[in-house]
């Protein structure tokens, strides 16, 4: 009895230590910490990471894969966020400006409230499409670290540019802005 | 140990089913949501969401919403991680069940190790009968000793 308990033992033992040992290999090869924003960082090709959401400014939903072809500028932000207040006319210049060449801005509201997210777009008059993810499902797979955070995507559906931490701010980054907005549409910076 | 162990986790489990439904201070219920952005509960945490969330809270308990009712809808906002306990239904009930499971088994798995170390000690059959010669002479030496 002593000795089959000891086996048993020692068999869940060696069966603890060979699924930490798995979860420490998956972790290694699999888990990209970061997510895409950084391969982006790090200057590796990166394609944009895929979802569908709940859109905010219409019914239905909206995935970005229907958005192949088209130059995106993936924005994220919430209505309790005080700087996305600052950059929302920027971003709805933008789609105003490059609408006709195939641009689309694309908002996705994180952690939000709902109703709060619908009083933002109006406040604001955003007429570009927005998405709603309240668990924030999106930002580990982006790499978004804060609010608001914005990419640029070609119209194969990579990131191209930098991405933009903070505020899109004329003054601050136009240079960085533009490049992105520009590479998104396939035009020379 | 493990009783008492046992009987704390169902106690708690009781509680929360009992407690259900039952009118919470906004304090209690802070306590059981968590900030979806900083990941720690709402009354620990100041983050423009969490500072959101406790003003709709309060607004929804004046309005005399329940605590299951305010946690159903920031649930279906926010995802069942903006509980601070998982529900005890569905497939969440694996959370309780599973580490009320663990504690069985390794209450067994130590009462069956003990018994297993308590049986080494006993002798496992009885001790061999001496060679009666040898016997003989043992009692002779110790005739000759005593005497």
């Amino acid at each position: 009895m002593t000795g089959s308990v000891q086996r048993v033992g020692q068999a869940i033992a060696l069966a603890g230590v060979a699924a930490l040992l798995g979860l420490l290999v998956w972790k290694v090869a699999f888990d990209r910490e970061g997510g895409a924003a950084a391969e982006l960082d790090s200057g590796r090709s990166v394609a944009a990471p895929g979802f569908t959401l709940e859109r905010l400014d219409q019914d239905g939903q909206l995935s970005i894969a229907e958005l192949q072809g088209k130059a995106v500028v993936v924005n994220f932000w919430a209505s309790w966020c005080v700087p996305c207040r600052d950059e929302a006319p920027v971003l709805q210049q933008t789609y105003e400006r490059y609408r006709d060449q195939g641009l689309v801005v694309l908002g996705i509201d994180v952690n939000d409230f709902r109703a709060d997210a619908r009083r933002f777009i109006e406040r604001f008059g955003l007429t570009y499409p927005v998405v709603y993810d309240g668990k924030g499902s999106t930002v580990g797979k982006w790499g978004v670290r804060a609010f608001p955070e914005t990419f640029f995507v070609d119209r194969s559906g990579n990131l191209v540019g930098e991405r933009i931490a903070g505020a899109v701010d004329i003054e601050r980054n136009r240079d960085t802005y533009e490049r992105g907005v520009a590479l998104a549409l396939g035009d020379s910076p | 140990m493990i009783r008492l162990a046992a009987l704390l986790a169902v106690a708690a489990f009781a509680g929360g089913v009992a407690g259900a439904g039952a009118a919470p201070s906004p304090a209690d219920l802070e306590a059981e949501l968590v900030c979806p952005t900083c990941k720690t509960t709402l009354d620990q945490s100041d983050a423009p969401v969490a500072r959101r969330m406790k003003q709709i809270l309060r607004e929804r308990l004046a309005a005399g919403a329940t605590a299951e009712e305010i946690k159903a809808e920031l649930v279906a906002q926010f995802g069942p991680g903006v509980l601070a306990e998982p529900p005890k239904s569905g497939f969440d009930l694996l959370a309780w069940l599973v580490p009320l499971g663990l504690l069985g088994a390794g209450a067994f798995g130590v009462g069956a190790l003990a018994w297993g170390w308590s049986r080494r000690g006993e002798p496992d059959a009885p001790a061999a009968r001496i060679d009666p010669t040898l016997e003989r002479r043992i009692d002779d030496e110790l005739d000759r000793f005593d005497g």
